[in-house]
Order: C-alpha cells, then structure tokens, then sequence
C-alpha cells in the first residue's frame, strides 16, 4: 500500500520510493523520506483538501496525495 | 587574517538565530522552510582572538537547487559567485532533535569535500524531548569535528566557539568520504550511523503534536487561521489608538510651538506646514505597522506560518498557486517588498513570477495610514449589528485587494504564467517559543526602516511639496502655485474618476511612496488654510471632498502601484523590465476604472 492510503493514527515503514518520477523521488529523498523510516498520517487537510500531514520519524512533513501514493509502505500498525 | 566560514543545513535548523547570536546581527529569524533570502554577513571574534566573517546561508536540504535561494546557497558553497571566493570552512547546523530525518543532509555536503565541522543546535529542545545522542560516536563515524549548541543563549554557545578555536588552525577537508553523490546511498549509510548514534529517541515532540490536533484538525484548523488573521487586523486597529493620539497631539503642540517661536514667517510655514504636518501624519501610524509586524513575526518564528501554508494549499491550488506562495502573500500585508524576496523559497518560476505579480495587491502597511485617515473622515462609526461599519469598510478594502489578487492570479496562471502544478513538500517544524532578543531586533529593524522612509523619502518630499504650493509668492490660489501648475495636467487625467486638484497633487510625491500622499495631503491643505489650521487634515478633508471622491480614492489605493522601492523590487526579482511593466500598467488600469466606477455608482447612488 502507498502512504496516502495510509489511515490517520496508524503508522507504518517506508518501503520503497516510487522512482517513475525521478524529480518526484529526488524531493522526496531530499527532505528524509528513505526505506525502512517509520511514517505516519497525523492530518488531513482541511475540507476535503488532497494534502496530508505525516510523521517521518520525528519530523512533520506536509505533501499532497499524489506526493504521497510515491512512497510505499509495509507493516501497518495501530501507532504506540 | 580573517576566517571565512559559512553556515549551511536545512531550513529550520536554526542557522539564522546562531547567526544573530554569534554576531550580534541581524539576519531575518523565520521558522518557516527557506526564509532567509539573502546572503548575509556578519563578524566576530572566538574567545581566542580569531576574525571571523561568518555567512549565513538559506536552507537546503541537500544538493540539488531547486528555488532560486537554494542556488544561491550552493554556489556560494561551491564558489561559483563571481565576486567571492569559496568560504573557507562550512559550519554544518542540524536540528539535534531531528538528526535521523537529516542527516543524510551532512552526508551530501560532505561529499563536497569542504572542510567543515557539524553543529548539532537545538540541543536543549532535544534534551528537554528526551533524545540522547553518542556525539562523540557521531564525530568518529563522520570523520569531522561535531559540537552541539543552543544558538539562542551565550551559554548555549560556548561550546561551540572553543571548539571553533580549538579546530580553526587545523580545519581540513574530511578524508573520509567516499564523494558518492548518490542519494539512495548516503541515506542508507546515514539512517545505519543513526542508529549507533542516537542512543534514545522519544516520540515527537508533545507539545507540537498537541497543538497540532487542533490547528491542523481538518475541520477547526480553517477556524483557527481565519481567527489569527482577524485578531491581527483587529489588533491594528484596536491597540494602536492611544499611541496614535499621544503623536498626533505631540505634532500638533510641536507645530503651534514652532508657528510661535519662529519670528521668519516662511520658515516657520516650512517647518510648522511642511515639515512638521508632512512627516507627522505618517510617524503616526508607526503604533499599527509594529503591531501588524509583531503579529507576522511571530507567525514565522513559532513554526505556525509553515502550517498556514498547508492549510491554504488547496485553496492556493484552485488559483494555480501552492500553498507555499501564502507565506509571501501573507508578508505583503506588511510590506510587499520582503513579500516579493521570500517569494524566491517557491520553485517554480511561472509560480514564483505570479506570485511577485499579485503581491502589490496585498494591502501593505503603507495604505494603513490612507485607509484610516480616508475611513475615519468619511464614514460614520454607526453600529451595523455587532460591527462597526469603519471596520467593515475596512474589511472590504483588504477584501478586494485579496479577491482581485485571487482573480488576477487565476487570470495569469491560465494564459501567460502556464504550467505544471507543483508539488508541495514541506517541513512543518516544532512549534517553539520566539527568542526575545532576535524577535526585537527583528522588529526594530521593520521600525527603524519605517521611521528611516518617514525621515528621509517623506521629510523631502514634504519641503519640496511645500515649496512648489507656496511659490511663487505672487499665487494667491493654489492653483497658480507651481505645484497647482503640475497637478492641474494631472487632473485632466483625474477628474472624470472625481479627484480635484489637490489629490492630483498630492499624487505626484505619493509615487514614491503611498502615504506620502498623505503627508502631501497634510502639506497641500496646511499651505492653503494658513496659519490658522487647528481642524486637523480629516476634518479638512470632510469639507474639501465629497463622499464618492474620497470613495473613489480608497478604490484608487486598493490597486496604484504607487510605490517606487516595490517596482524596483519586483524588476529586480523578475529580472525584466517587459514583466514590470506589465504589473505597473496592468496596477494601473484596475486603480483607474476602480476608482471611476466607484466615483460614477456612487454619485449615481446619491452618496
């Protein structure tokens, strides 16, 4: 499953960063995302908005949906 | 000899604090991502006598330049700016609380082979989290010298400027790295010396994840933005009344004082009409522009301008904007000129060229003084259920700028700034409380620019004003002054929009700067009542003006580019004297047909 699909309040592991969108994946990279961190929806955005808030280990980290579905995850759990 | 050394690291690291904290200077502290603009350079001594010319460089967070700031920072790193050498060392600041997320961002500068030393900051918001770093396995595992601060605290820093003694002589290029470029790679070294690294990692921050289930909750987050913004306007008009009326009296008295000290009656004109009446009726609104920046400043350095961003992003992004472009626009209700060079955090061009485009339609701080003069002359305090119909009128004067802005930018992004949606990526940092001394000198600055325009730009305009509508002496009308001359070729223009001969005076130094009108208003009138002018200029102007001409002339400042220091801005940030033009003609047209339109409904209406 990708990140966006990701439920609010449950966390889960970085697989894989989609690399079809280079650029995409780069600017993903660059500001931390990497396999194996442990992310977590904390927000949607306002009034049906598409952006999400996520949890990247300790860092907040605000992108949109389709920013989101680049980044897989695995081992979704209910967040300690 | 001096030592060159650079701060660099992703936004929010801190590295501008550090940078006002070692230096005592005065770079622009923000805490959201990349606000520090421009390159900035200060000096100190270290403990042991060593010059350092220290840079302060804006965020990156690694290699790759994608915003116009981000290439600044990396060519300046690299040495590619003509006119500078690289600088000789590269401190390296990262958020201590943050380090697994970042640093992968050390890595990548490493690979560039600059000598440097790391600065973990923030040290005691990590400690107070509960993180534990190993710094000394940092040190060993990165093969440079790593020391940890509190940028904000002489304290904080000590342990910093030792070591910068202790290392200076001897700062080296890190033998270490391997000169991988290659993301994927360094992340995975990165996240393995992490783990040996950070002993104890709590969970985020409390604080900021409690907040934050309340200004980002989809539903009263919206609420909470709209609650700021109306506290912030609010506040400009509530709080700053009683400031304003000790100036205004204060000018007042200083004018009948210098009418009756000065025997030479054309000096004391100059100096009691010209200069006092000019310059006062713009220091007067200093009490609005420190509350309206105070609230700005600490938007940006809480961490909560960042999340306004993301809250505005899909409205941003119905105009074709990103959220990201919010930041700016918010700044320009200050001032569009720091609006316009924050404007370069934004990747895209087209994006950040709009943005630059619809920034003078944001209500800047030096239409405050036109609108409260104008508002407070024409329109009665009546009560229209639990507001004051002032206030409303007001409101709808920010609100049309903010509509026309929003229009204007849905207009240019479909035709002539086309392209791509970008992608919104950004860092939300933990909320934290402003530093006093950076939050004052960060204000002082925004006070002494104001007061500097006020004593320089305005003082010369009013005595050059007062100059042209006195003389020659044989004018007994203002009319035939030399100013009336002037004024009298612009009112042909004018005067189908309703203005009479006075604002078309008053208009001419009011390009310069947009409450200059006022001063020239002030001056105008003050020459033309003679020495017995106690009424005060909005009671001159409620017998001089009819009300769909001082309508007609909110609609005309809610758009005139009259502003000579943001053209030059925008031409410089643009680079393109076509593109200037074409904000100043496109400001100009929409100022035009606003006015006559409401001068025309007006006077059609009876008003």
């Amino acid at each position: 499953m990708t990140l966006h699909e990701l439920e609010i309040g449950r966390a889960a592991w970085v697989a894989a960063i989609a690399e079809d969108d280079p650029d995409l994946a780069a600017k993903l990279r660059e500001i931390g995302f990497a396999e194996n961190d442990e992310v977590e929806v904390m927000h949607a955005g306002p009034l049906g908005a598409t952006g999400v808030c996520v949890r990247l280990n300790r860092t907040l980290i605000a992108l949109r949906a389709g920013e989101a579905a680049a980044i897989r995850v695995r081992g979704a759990r209910a967040s300690g | 000899m001096t030592v060159r050394l650079a701060l660099v690291g992703a936004p929010n690291a801190g590295k501008s604090t550090l940078f006002n904290g070692l230096t005592g200077g005065r770079a622009k502290v923000a805490n959201y991502p990349g606000v520090t603009v421009e390159t900035r350079a200060g000096r100190f001594r270290t403990p042991a006598g060593a010059e350092v010319e220290l840079i302060d460089l804006p965020g990156v967070y690694g290699l790759s330049a994608r915003s116009m700031d981000q290439r600044v920072a990396l060519d300046v790193i690299a040495g590619k700016l003509d006119a500078e050498a690289p600088p000789d060392a590269l401190l390296v600041v990262i958020d201590a609380a943050q380090l697994r997320t970042h640093l992968h961002t050390v890595l990548q500068i490493r690979a560039l082979g600059r000598p440097m030393l790391v600065i973990l900051n923030m040290i005691d918001l990590a400690d107070r989290d509960g993180v534990k770093l190993d710094v000394a396995a940092l040190e060993t595992r990165l093969g440079v010298p790593v020391v940890t601060s509190r940028a904000t605290r002489a304290p904080g820093r000590e342990a910093l400027l030792a070591r910068l003694d202790a290392e200076l002589p001897n700062l080296t290029a890190p033998a270490r790295s391997s000169g991988s470029l290659d993301l994927k790679a360094l992340q995975a070294e990165s996240r393995d010396m992490a783990s040996d690294v950070i002993l104890f990692e709590p969970p985020m921050n409390r604080i900021t994840r409690a907040v934050d289930g309340v200004v980002l909750n989809p539903l009263a987050g919206p609420f909470v933005l709209a609650a700021i913004l109306f506290l912030m306007f609010q506040a400009v008009y509530a709080w700053a009344n009683a400031p304003m009326d000790l100036i205004d009296a204060g000018a007042a008295a200083l004018g009948d004082f210098a009418r009756s000290t000065i025997g030479v009656d054309w000096l004391a004109s100059l100096v009691a009409d010209g200069i006092i009446a000019g310059v006062g009726s713009v220091v007067i609104f200093l009490p609005q522009i420190v509350i309206l920046f105070t609230f700005i400043l600490m938007l940006e350095a809480s961490g909560y301008m960042a999340r306004a961003a993301f809250l505005m992003d899909d409205l941003m992004l119905r105009v074709g904007l990103n959220g990201r472009a919010f930041i700016p626009l918010l700044s320009s209700f200050a001032c569009a000129i720091p609006g316009m060079m924050s404007a370069r955090t934004i990747e895209s061009e087209r994006d950040r060229l709009t943005t630059i485009l619809i920034a003078p339609l944001m209500t800047c701080s030096a239409r405050l003084p036109v609108y409260t003069l104008i508002v407070g002359a024409f329109i009665p305090r009546d009560q229209v259920g639990v507001f004051n119909l002032q206030g409303i009128v007001m409101f709808g004067l920010y609100l049309t700028g903010v509509v026309s802005a929003v229009t204007v930018a849905f207009v240019l992004k479909r035709t002539v700034t086309k392209g791509q949606a970008q992608p919104l990526i950004m860092e939300l940092p933990t909320y934290k409380l402003p530093a006093v001394k950076d939050f004052a000198i960060e204000l002082w600055r925004r006070a002494a620019a104001f007061l500097k325009r006020a004593g320089t730009i305005i003082l010369g305009a009013s005595v050059v004003l007062w100059f042209l509508a006195s003389y020659p002496a044989s004018a007994t009308t203002l009319r035939e002054s030399f100013a009336g001359r002037i004024g009298a070729v612009l009112e042909f223009v004018l005067a189908p929009i309703g203005f009479n001969l006075e604002i078309s005076i008053a208009l001419v130094p009011g390009m310069a700067a947009r409450e200059v009108a006022i001063g020239a208003l002030g001056t105008v009138y003050a020459v033309q009542a003679s020495e017995e002018n106690t009424a005060g200029l909005a009671a001159t102007l409620q017998s001089a003006w009819s009300l769909p001409t001082a309508l007609a002339f909110l609609a005309w400042y809610v758009f005139a580019p009259q502003c000579l220091a943001t053209l030059a801005t925008a031409r410089r940030e643009m680079n393109s004297w076509a593109w200037t033009g074409f904000m100043f003609g496109y400001l100009v047209a929409l100022a035009y047909v606003a006015a006559g339109a409401t001068y025309w409904v007006a006077t059609w209406a009876g008003l």
